[in-house]
């Protein structure tokens, strides 16, 4: 009995949830959001860390008087972009050659997995001894992190295609380049889409790592330069800009992905 | 050939087939021999294992053999080559691609300009019925129109010799039944020269001038059953007496190969 009502409220439940839009929901979660910021920002042991949104908005006003906000931004998405369109345009021959010529895949994927749980941060003073200050470390850094990360996604993709396409492309007369062009390329669409947008996370993970190299603006650089004059409100400013900033390429990246591998059978949730 | 009205369009020459293991060699296939003749319908019968389809395998070009060669019109067989279309169980469709483009994949890669090869492709896929599905995505599609899709395709570039390997053991009986029947009156149409493997002893009879019984480890041909029923046939030649009687004579070998297996 009490089973079979708890099954009906629940599948009423599920009815009201479907109902809802998920624009709604959408907005529900950055009401939650809001609210959940305020408590914080009177709660007297987290008030200090999360200054309420009139100070964000003062901040932002100051940070902007001062001149830097504009620059910071600009400069960061340089160094975000240089070291991702690198990482991106040298992971994927990386990649494939990985996947194509085993010699190469036993010698470079220890190395690779070797480095990539080393922290960034850790190895910046070694590419600044090398590069020195100013972009040029900024680039390498976030290059590096990103390199590593698509590099493995899209080697796992190219092995990772269905070796059945590669046959039915040979018997219908597929030459090697026919097979590399036709098949594998557009059967790793779905990696190599994945490994995007792991590489535009980690190169806004690596920012503030990548800026720590003697950066002479940039919203990582900002961050660390308010933290030592204790100014929290324009600091939490610029965490939330880089998740905005991260939100959005993951919204563009997804469209992407809608365009690019509409065709696959598992649809994504 | 000796006497044949019909040449022999694929000549198996003792076909051996090893496969290095971890636990050491492992013979698949140990000196096949078969001769298929030009329009002739061979369906390959055995247990799992009897290395039925490395034989497809070799014949496709898609494995080399290690031993013995194959010849079809007398010509060595190295590497694949459009004069054998494969089709197989899995379909193998490119997902991102329409229905129509698949069927013109190997018509491009001959050479052929966009304009052509759609119309040739829409030609085949109004064979097998499927013209309105021409830019459906395959994932869309139902096992069954997926290997229509399939069959198209490997047709369209018109092969001399058409390899399936198991092209229906994936789909529900009623659908294996509609696409036999589709794909014998195609046969009867065009009499391609066709190698068909199934696990389904009726399936074999059904299609097949010949049938081909293997035995296991090591994978070789047992024996070869004339199939004497006239053409056309349908879903009804299933309750003729001689299909009865063919059907309990090679089940009962592939039953023992089976259980061979089995020990």
């Amino acid at each position: 009995m009490t089973n079979k009502k708890m099954t009906k409220n629940t599948g009423q439940q599920n009815d009201i949830i479907g109902k809802i839009p998920n624009r709604a929901w959408l907005l529900l979660s950055f009401l939650a959001a809001i609210i959940l910021w305020y408590l914080l920002s009177v709660n007297p042991s987290t008030a200090r860390s999360f200054p309420f949104v009139p100070s964000i908005i003062e901040a932002c006003r100051t940070m902007v008087e001062r001149g830097v906000l504009w620059q910071d931004f600009s400069s960061s998405m340089i160094s975000v972009f240089l070291g991702f369109i690198l990482g991106f345009v040298t992971a994927v021959p990386v990649a494939f050659l990985m996947a194509w010529y085993r010699p190469v895949r036993y010698i470079v994927e220890p190395w690779i997995q070797f480095i990539r749980n080393i922290p960034p941060l850790a190895y910046v003073p070694l590419v600044v001894i090398s590069a020195g200050v100013g972009r040029r470390p900024q680039v390498i850094v976030i290059w590096l992190a990103t390199f590593l990360i698509m590099s493995v996604t899209i080697y796992q993709g190219v092995r990772n295609v269905d070796e059945t396409l590669i046959k039915a492309a040979k018997v219908l007369g597929a030459q090697d380049r026919d097979i590399l062009v036709k098949v594998i390329f557009p059967a790793t669409t779905p990696f190599i889409i994945t490994a995007v947008r792991l590489g535009v996370s980690v190169a806004l993970t690596t920012l503030i790592a990548a800026e720590s190299t003697g950066a002479v603006a940039g919203l990582g650089m900002r961050i660390r330069s308010l933290n030592n004059s204790f100014e929290v409100a324009p600091m939490l400013l610029y965490i939330i800009l880089i998740g905005v900033i991260g939100m959005t390429c993951e919204k563009v990246i997804k469209i992407l992905e809608r365009k690019l591998t509409g065709w696959q059978e598992k649809r994504e949730v | 050939m000796a006497g044949e009205k019909r040449s022999v369009k694929v000549k198996i020459d003792h076909v051996e087939k090893i496969f290095d293991t971890k636990k050491g060699p492992m013979v698949a296939l140990n000196g096949v021999d078969l001769d298929i003749k030009e329009n002739e319908f061979i369906c390959v019968v055995g247990p799992s294992g009897c290395g039925k389809s490395t034989l497809l395998n070799i014949i496709a070009g898609l494995l080399p053999a290690t031993d013995g060669a194959v010849y079809v019109d007398g010509k060595k067989v190295e590497g694949t080559g459009t004069e054998r279309g494969v089709v197989f169980q899995q379909y193998a469709l490119f997902p991102w691609l329409t229905v129509i483009r698949n069927v013109m994949f190997g018509l491009k890669l001959q050479g052929m300009s966009n304009e052509e090869a759609r119309e040739t492709a829409m030609k085949y896929l109004k064979k097998v019925d499927l013209e309105e599905f021409a830019d459906s995505y395959p994932k869309e599609l139902s096992g069954g129109m997926k290997q229509r899709v399939a069959i198209a395709r490997a047709y369209a570039v018109q092969p001399e010799v058409l390899l399936m390997d198991e092209p229906f053991g994936a789909l529900d009986a009623q659908t294996r039944t509609q696409l036999q029947t589709e794909l014998l009156q195609t046969w009867e149409n065009e009499r391609k020269t066709c190698f068909f493997i199934t696990h389904d002893v009726e399936e074999a009879i059904i299609l097949a001038t010949r049938v081909v019984i293997m035995s296991a480890r090591p994978g070789r041909i047992r024996d070869i059953v004339d199939i004497d029923i006239p053409y056309p046939r349908d879903q009804e030649t299933k309750m003729s007496p001689r299909f009865m009687e063919l059907k309990n004579h090679i089940w009962k070998q592939v039953y023992q190969e089976y259980l061979e297996v089995r020990k």
